[in-house]
């Protein structure tokens, strides 16, 4: 009953909201007759629609106002489906020219250009709007110190104050200013001072000073600059002239000068002596002095560029040789030592008057010395083929550098050259007769010389070609060929073909002596043995042959068990005269040896050790339970023992536990139980800024005492966060401390006395907000 | 026999001067220094005994107030000179290394609120109950003068605090409202209000000078911007805030000291939620001050002991307290960020240090290297159980620590009833708020 009866209700209401509609459309449009057939059938819809909301769901919709049909029909105005607005004025369009309505017109445009003034805001309103502004402005303000604050937060170090304080100078006028003499010392000092007009402020120039600075006039300074121009062309001139003498080549000009020179000097030497003998005096001194000098620079003595080029040209020049001796003259005159105190000046002067001034006998007796030939003059031309004889001695042929000695020196060792060819030649021509020469290379002269005095260096040099033999496979032939001579040799004591320089000497005597005895297999084992030879001796030495042996040798050697090298020695050592310090050495290791030996005679830490391994895998080793009860279906009594299968039976096994960590660790016992004692002290959970343990075990693993670390990285691990200054005040940051500009107006002249004047911007902003 | 002899360049044992430090040459090879690990970890738990060992705080205390001690004021310039104001109205200055009053004024009738020194530190301001703010010259009245202050401003109602601009001669009064005075006027430039209640404290930003702080006895914290002459946000706490300071090294960060034991930091752009909250306290905290490198801060108590607390930290690094101090009122950390000051009821000003272990006065270099080598090493193993049990054990007296366990104890009940809740009932019908956010009841634009 009630749903129809809303039915009803809705049609009602809708048949009124239609006359409600129609009424506008009425007035300005002349009614039609057409009009009721179309209206009939829009109601016959609505109808229709009413009806078919009844079920419920629909219901709302009939609330809704609806318009004109979807149907275009050339008599109704319709804007539904476009989705345009009906505007009052379209309507108005046809009749526009029709004078009648403009009354009408005008007064709609004067409804339509007409606004509303706006409700003016709450008060509050207003200041909600002010301060949201106001906020968003500050913290932009503030969002400027972001960056700062997040550096500061995560620097390594701050040290405050932040700003530091300038050292500000102060001229000593202003310091000294304030300060007044108090004790009479000081005032003593002042008075004194003042006295004398010294400056008390101002260091720089007394009164007396400023004075005469203002005191000379304009001429005097005219004059004074004359003078000044007169001294410097004076100057100038002098010098050019100077530099044209010095230019002058001739020789006989010079002399002629100097002489001049000399003579001028005497004169005015006696003049002085009669006139002022003080003075002379002097002039002596200097004389002296002069000679001193000479005998420290050695000026003149032939050691001077000058006089080593004279010295290669005296040879054969007869001027040079004579300038040589006059600088020599010149200097043992400089050397002498003048006689002044012992004798009266007029006596000294009448010997100079005797003979030439400033140069006496010594000149003489060089000229007179130059006759003869000067021992140390000559030397290079007479001594020459003395020294060559001193330096072919045949003991510095053995030097290995001779080969590289200057042409002079190769000259001397010829003779010994020739004497040792000759042995060559000899032995050679025994060689060709046993049939062994094959293997000798094509003996020169030089090379000869080499094998005499170089043989330590070519064997060496054989032990080098050892390492890379294999290229030398003719070689190996060679070697091949060698092998009966080797044969031989191994009957020898080992250690002598290859002894160290030092050693060689002995070595050399006797095998010269064995020569004799071994025929002549043996006679070439030791100089005569080209470089193959040397190889496979080498290869097939006794390994006891240690004792001073070359590198290449101990690379070999250290493949051969220690303790055979330290206990073994090479038979042929005794035999040796020269290793008596070596057999020092020896004793002394053994004494060592024995003394550790005793000191530690009592303990054998190596089997302790593994005594205590042993034991310590037992302990770890899980144990059988054994839950016999003896007594227990069984014969009582005392003695008796629970029975074989009983206990086999009730004795429960342990498990095999997992192998020790330590099983291949010799020298280790690792201990495998948790120890309680150290869980106290160590972290149950991770800490919180680090995600992963192992992080945090790393942070705590690296040392950062100075025990293991350098002082530089020490102090920079220990670096404190915060470093203040003891006694500093410590003011808040500033905008200038961090580069920032702190605005430049003061907060006083900024306040706004009235909120209500605000910029335009201001008001924007503010309007922007209250659409929001 | 052969003679073996050692010989050893002088070039690595010879000094070029005596005045050079000798040289100790030293081998690294890691296989000579085993165990390093466990041999730090030894060096490690004897710096942390060490600390608490050598852990002696207390420096001094300064008496002479007949009355509590209800303000103090740093000088700006001078690291000796401390002011504080009393409950009777008088106003002492201090010198702090002599340990002595060197001045003392009778500045009001009744307490004296606030006090303040001007940046300059030639004058200072205090505001008493007596509705007036004086300005006081530093240095005392010569011989015959009498003893008056500079300025006399009389207001029309009580002044609760007053603090002074850091660069200029500007200073805010709080009471009924905020206000801003020009040190040459006896009316405020600007008064701001946001409510009616009665501010306790306001507060400078001492970087970014333009800004306030407020609390207010409504339970909310006013900010202001003094040059925009308006207040910018307010935020609603559980309880009421006593008074803030501002971080000196971070513009936007304060700290505010609430009554519900707690304290809060605040980004202040972001008041919703607060940074940090430091909860340590068993009563009101009653004050707060920033060490000027701003990386901690002390609080005082009405619990009778004053805390430190690093910034960034929710819990106390250090407690101090001694058996005559009662009800902390003031406190302040000195310029130099090595000691702390603290006023209590009992009329005692007391002087403790920032770091309680540490050696006062100047380190030799390898003095000074071994507690730096120590701090380190405490700090790489903080985490370890015995490091982390011996370096946080403090005494405190049995009425906090009964306190601390009963707190303790209502907490987790707390917590417990919030659990249980969750759990029995609806999923999704009972959120869960964190404990940041629960503290703040409300952000008002």
């Amino acid at each position: 009953m009630s749903s129809s009866r809303a039915a009803e209700s809705s049609l009602l209401a809708l048949n009124q909201q239609e006359e409600l509609e129609d009424l506008p459309r009425e007035y300005p449009l002349s009614t039609s007759e057409d009009e009721g057939d179309s209206d009939g059938e829009r109601k016959h819809q609505k109808l229709l629609e009413a009806i078919s909301s009844l079920d419920g769901k629909n219901r709302r919709k009939l609330a809704e106002r609806s318009e004109a049909s979807l149907k275009v029909s050339e008599f109704s105005v319709s804007s539904e489906g476009s989705g345009e607005k009906l505007v009052l004025s379209d309507l108005l369009e046809p009749v526009k020219t029709s004078s009648s309505l403009a009354a009408v017109k005008k007064q709609l445009n004067r409804v339509k250009s007409k606004k509303t003034v706006e409700l003016p805001l709450h008060r509050e309103e207003i200041e909600r709007i002010h301060r949201e502004v106001a906020f968003n402005k500050t913290s932009q303000v503030l969002s400027k110190w972001d960056p700062v604050v997040q550096k500061n937060r995560q620097a390594e170090q701050l040290v405050f104050p932040l700003s530091k304080q300038q050292s500000v100078f102060a001229p000593i006028e202003h310091v000294v200013s304030g300060w007044k003499a108090r004790t009479p010392l000081e005032q003593e000092i002042f008075n004194l001072l003042h006295k004398n007009k010294q400056p008390v402020t101002d260091p720089l120039l007394t009164p007396m000073e400023k004075a005469s600075l203002k005191a000379m006039s304009l001429e005097e300074v005219k004059m004074r600059r004359a003078e000044l121009q007169r001294a410097r062309a004076l100057q100038s001139y002098y010098g050019a002239r100077a530099r044209r003498e010095k230019k002058i080549k001739s020789k006989k000009y010079h002399k002629l000068l100097k002489k001049g020179k000399a003579k001028q000097a005497l004169k005015e030497f006696e003049k002085l002596r009669k006139v002022n003998p003080a003075a002379a005096l002097e002039e002596l001194e200097k004389l002296e002095k002069a000679r001193m000098m000479e005998r420290m620079s050695l000026k003149h003595q032939n050691s001077g560029k000058w006089a080593k080029s004279k010295a290669v040209m005296a040879k054969y020049d007869l001027e040079a040789r004579q300038a040589m001796q006059e600088q020599l003259a010149r200097n043992k005159e400089l050397m002498q030592k003048i006689q002044v105190a012992s004798e009266s000046a007029e006596e000294e002067g009448g010997a100079e008057e005797e003979g030439e001034p400033f140069v006496p006998d010594v000149v003489n007796e060089v000229q007179v010395k130059a006759d003869r030939p000067n021992p140390w003059m000559f030397r290079n031309h007479s001594g020459d083929t003395k020294e060559a004889e001193v330096q072919g001695d045949p003991e510095e042929l053995a030097e290995p550098a001779a080969q590289e000695a200057p042409e002079s020196e190769e000259e001397g060792p010829v003779v010994a050259e020739e004497i040792l060819l000759k042995e060559f030649e000899e032995r050679r021509s025994l060689r060709q007769k046993s049939g062994l020469n094959q293997i000798a290379k094509p003996v020169g002269s030089q090379e000869a010389k080499d094998l005499s005095s170089q043989e330590v260096l070519s064997e060496l040099r054989a032990l080098s070609q050892k390492l890379n033999r294999e290229s030398h496979q003719s070689r190996k032939q060679e070697l091949s060929s060698t092998r009966t001579v080797l044969a031989v040799q191994r009957e020898e004591p080992a250690g002598e073909e290859e002894e160290p320089l030092l050693l060689q000497r002995p070595e050399r005597a006797r095998t010269l002596d064995e020569l004799e005895e071994l025929g002549k297999e043996g006679c070439f084992q030791n100089k005569e043995l080209p470089r193959a030879a040397v190889e496979g001796q080498q290869l097939e030495r006794n390994p006891s042959n240690h004792l001073g042996v070359p590198k290449e040798k101990k690379r070999k050697e250290q493949m051969i068990d220690l303790q055979n090298l330290l206990t073994t020695k090479s038979p042929s050592m005794k035999s040796l005269a020269v290793p008596t310090t070596v057999e020092e050495l020896e004793d002394e290791e053994r004494d060592q040896r024995q003394m550790i030996k005793e000191a530690f005679a009592g303990d054998d830490v190596i089997r302790d050790f593994l005594k205590e391994k042993r034991e310590a895998v037992e302990a770890s080793k899980p144990k059988d339970v054994d839950l016999t009860l003896p007594g227990w279906d069984e014969w009582g009594g005392v003695g008796l023992k629970p029975s074989a299968k009983k206990r086999r039976r009730f004795l429960v096994k342990a498990p095999e536990g997992p192998p020790r960590k330590d099983k291949n660790l010799p020298n280790v016992i690792l201990n495998e139980k948790r120890n309680i004692h150290a869980v106290a002290h160590q972290v149950r959970m991770l800490p919180y800024p680090f995600t992963h343990h192992q992080q945090f075990e790393r942070t705590i693993q690296t040392p950062i005492g100075s025990t293991w670390n350098p002082q530089r990285a020490f102090q920079k691990l220990t670096m404190p966060k915060v470093v203040t200054k003891p006694g500093h005040i410590i003011k808040p940051i500033k905008a200038e401390d961090v580069g920032y500009r702190s605005s430049s107006r003061s907060d006083l002249s900024v306040i706004q006395r009235n909120p209500k004047r605000l910029s335009i911007r201001h008001k924007k902003q503010l309007k922007k907000i209250s659409v929001d | 026999m052969k003679v073996k002899m050692l010989s050893r360049n002088p070039d690595s044992y010879v000094r070029e001067t005596k005045l050079d430090l000798q040289r100790v040459p030293r081998n690294y090879d890691p296989t000579l220094h085993p165990f390093e690990v466990p041999r730090e970890y030894v060096r490690a738990l004897n710096a942390t005994k060490l600390e608490r060992v050598f852990a002696k705080p207390f420096l001094a205390s300064l008496d002479g107030h007949r009355d509590g001690v209800s303000c103090l004021a740093k000088h700006p310039k001078s690291l000796a000179t401390v002011l504080s104001g009393a409950c009777d109205g008088e106003v002492r200055i201090w010198n702090l290394t002599k340990r002595k009053c060197i001045r003392m004024i009778q500045a009001h009738e009744g307490f004296v609120r606030g006090i303040c020194t001007r940046f300059c530190g030639t004058s200072f301001f205090t505001v008493g109950d007596d509705k007036t703010v004086k300005q006081w010259k530093m240095d005392g009245p010569s011989y015959g003068e009498e003893e008056e202050p500079l300025h006399t401003i009389l207001g029309k109602t009580v002044y609760t605090g007053i603090d002074h601009h850091w660069k200029e001669a500007v200073f805010a009064t709080c009471g009924q409202q905020v206000d801003i005075w020009d040190e040459q006027r006896t009316s405020p430039i600007c008064s701001m209000t946001w409510g009616f209640d009665s501010i306790s404290s306001v507060k400078f930003n001492p970087i970014e000078t333009f800004l306030l702080g407020s609390c207010a006895s409504d339970r909310n914290i006013v900010l202001y911007d003094m040059r925009q002459a308006t207040p910018l946000k307010k935020v609603i706490l559980d309880m009421r805030t006593n008074t803030i300071c501002w971080n000196p090294m971070e513009a936007f960060i304060f700290t505010a000291a609430n009554e519900d034991y707690n304290l809060y930091t605040f980004d202040m752009r972001a008041l919703d939620t607060p940074v940090m909250i430091h909860m340590d306290h068993v009563s009101a905290v009653l004050d707060v001050d920033y060490s000027p490198t701003g990386k901690d801060f002390v609080s005082a108590s009405f619990d009778k002991s004053i805390r430190i607390f690093p910034v960034d930290k929710s819990r106390s690094r250090e407690v101090y307290h001694t058996k005559r101090m009662q009800h902390v009122i003031c406190v302040k950390w000195t310029s130099d960020s090595k000691y702390i000051m603290c006023g209590s009821d009992e009329m005692n000003i007391r002087l403790w240090k920032a770091n309680a272990s540490e050696k006062l006065g100047v380190l030799t270099s390898r003095e000074k290297a071994a507690t730096d080598y120590n701090q380190r090493l405490k700090e790489k193993f903080q985490h370890h159980p015995h490091i982390k049990r011996i370096s946080r054990h403090r005494h405190l007296p049995k009425s906090i620590y009964s306190q601390i366990q009963e707190q303790r104890i209502m907490k987790e009940a707390r917590r417990r009833k919030e659990l249980n809740r969750i759990k029995h009932s609806k999923p999704g019908s009972v959120q869960r708020v964190s404990e940041k956010k629960k503290r703040v009841v409300a952000v008002v634009k």
